[in-house]
């Protein structure tokens, strides 16, 4: 466990001190920015509507903006998800100080868990800045936050599972170009996998949207946590974790 | 303390590492020699557990490295070819990231940091960041990296490899006063660095061990078989490469001599003489005799590449005897 931490406490600096983090974060809170502002453009537009057709039914911020805004975030994760795992092992392999790691008495699954720890560490510190807007709601509005809470949940439960998907990738290759572009495509087929179950009811168009992070985002997103999704997830997270430790081994019988 | 027996290291369809033995005693410097692509750097990979033998085993300090990797990781320090730094950090703040991954208890770590930044001459950068150190400073920070959780053995891999020379003396020095409390293996393609760093030399090519021997008994062998290069000049009008080639190929214990190509005006010889044989002096007698001047003559240090051929060489003999 103290092994973890230092891993952990290593790579959250790695992250800080080159511009990756900054950047990440910046990027974030222009685009959850934009959502956000887009969301509240609408809402406002439809309440104004609303009131001038003499129908002022209660309007839920909830439903009508919270809801979108944490499925476009569960969007803007796929694209940052490649960026921040794609360095965890790479860089490691190109620079040649995975030989300091694999040489050091910790086991290979210390130095997944710590790294794969920091990256989402640094997603949780994005989703933080998210929380600036949120604040908004909460100041000119009465949002329900337990549904919110469940979204969140939600977010960091898909982020834990696209970063151990993410690490083993990055477990692969010296580049962390391909191993960035190559998370980015995984990703992307998990999110629409889902498409096939629109049009299809075999077995195997179940299964595909069964593997859809979508599918199980959307739950969490209405601020359901049920604990289907919640193991999909899960396991989702452990097999990337487990891989990631095989591919070490591997590293060793192979390099 | 360290104890290989007929390791062997197979990749897909190249063997790197074929059946080495052998053994290394506690607070021994070793040199292990050979040219690049020899197996140097497998066979130390598999000693600090970063890769498994495909044949034969490894221990150090009594531990297996494939039953118990992590007891031989705490007690192997090891500098791989490129030091394992991280640019980003600041010395200390590496030293003390891989003190706390080698087990180094929290309480003692500050102090721990301190000794060996001093002891590898790293304090004046202990602020600075890696990536702004030279390549002098990266070597050292790399050493007290493998150093810092005292351990039993040093696996040190080239370790002055792109050093200047004085870089060169000063890391030799440093590794010098690591012997003793420290069992040490460094590798090295350079033959006067084992001899002026080591006690005892492994000497490998194409992944076979050739030779295991002490440096002094190492290098007497090889003397014995040394050629003899000479400058010699004429003490009046021009002379005659073919009238000092005959001379010098009358004294006894003389195989042969080549004249080699020099500059103008000056004229040098290499004579290879019968192993065991110190034709030294009368070489010296047959050219004054002669009447000519003997400016230079000193025993030609054997390059890494010509002790390889001796040895591959007498080892083959051995073997077409058998």
């Amino acid at each position: 466990m103290k092994n973890v931490l230092t891993i952990c406490e290593k790579e959250l600096n790695s992250y800080f001190a080159s511009p990756i983090a900054y950047i990440t974060m910046a990027m974030f809170a222009i685009l959850f920015g934009f959502f956000f502002w887009n969301s509240i453009g609408y809402f406002v537009s439809i309440s104004v509507q609303s009131v001038a057709m003499g129908r002022a039914f209660p309007m839920d911020i909830n439903e009508m903006i919270v809801r979108p805004l944490l499925l476009n975030t569960s969007v803007i994760g796929l694209f940052l998800i490649p960026m921040i795992a794609m360095r965890l092992f790479s860089e490691e392999k190109r620079s040649g100080t995975i030989e300091l790691l694999l040489t050091s008495p910790v086991h290979d699954a210390e130095i997944v868990i710590g790294k794969w720890l920091a990256a989402l560490a640094l997603y949780g510190t994005l989703l933080l800045i998210s929380l600036a807007n949120i604040g908004f709601l909460f100041l000119y509005g009465k949002p329900d936050w337990q549904p919110m809470a469940a979204g969140y949940l939600g977010l960091i439960l898909q982020a834990g599972a696209l970063l151990a998907v993410g690490a083993f990738i990055s477990t692969l290759t010296k580049n962390q170009i391909i191993a960035g572009m190559a998370t980015f495509a995984a990703c992307l087929l998990l999110w629409v996998f889902e498409w096939v179950g629109g049009y299809e009811t075999t077995a195997w168009a179940k299964t595909m949207t069964y593997m859809s992070v979508v599918s199980h985002f959307e739950p969490f997103a209405k601020g359901v946590i049920d604990t289907k999704d919640a193991i999909y997830f899960l396991s989702l997270t452990f097999l990337g974790l487990f891989l990631s430790v095989r591919s070490l081994e591997s590293l060793r019988w192979r390099s | 303390m360290i104890k290989v027996e007929g390791l062997t290291k197979r990749y897909d369809n190249f063997v790197a590492v074929r059946g080495i033995d052998f053994e290394v005693e506690k607070g021994q410097i070793v040199g292990f020699l050979g040219p690049n692509g020899a197996g140097k750097t497998t066979t130390m990979r598999i000693l600090t557990c970063f890769m498994p033998p495909s044949e034969g085993t490894a221990s150090v300090a009594g531990y297996d490295v494939l039953a118990q990797p992590l007891e031989v990781k705490k007690r192997i320090g090891y500098l791989p070819e490129t030091p394992p730094l991280y640019p980003e950090m600041e010395v200390g703040e590496y030293l003390t990231f891989v003190g706390k991954l080698k087990g180094i208890p929290t309480a003692d770590l500050p102090r721990r940091v301190k000794e060996v930044e001093a002891r590898c001459a790293v304090t004046d950068v202990a602020d600075k960041l890696i990536s702004k150190l030279s390549k002098g400073y990266r070597q050292r920070v790399g050493l007290a990296q493998a150093i810092i959780h005292n351990p039993d053995v040093l696996v040190l891999d080239e370790p002055t490899s792109g050093l200047d020379p004085k870089q060169i003396h000063e890391t030799r020095e440093l590794i010098r006063s690591l012997a003793g409390e420290h069992t040490i293996i460094l590798s090295t393609h350079i033959l006067s660095e084992v001899e002026q760093t080591c006690d005892h030399v492994i000497i490998i090519s194409k992944g076979k061990m050739v030779a295991k021997d002490s440096v002094e008994n190492l290098t007497s062998r090889l003397r014995g078989q040394a050629s003899i290069a000479l400058e010699i000049a004429a003490r009046s009008g021009e002379l005659n490469d073919a009238d000092v080639t005959a001379t010098l190929e009358k004294v006894a214990g003389v195989e042969k001599v080549i004249v080699r190509d020099s500059p103008v005006n000056r004229h040098e010889y290499e004579v290879e003489t019968q192993p065991g044989q110190d034709v030294r002096a009368e070489l010296a007698r047959a050219v004054v005799g002669a009447g000519w001047d003997l400016n230079e003559l000193r025993a030609a240090a054997l390059s890494l590449e010509e002790v390889f051929l001796e040895l591959t060489a007498s080892e083959k003999a051995q073997g077409e005897q058998q």
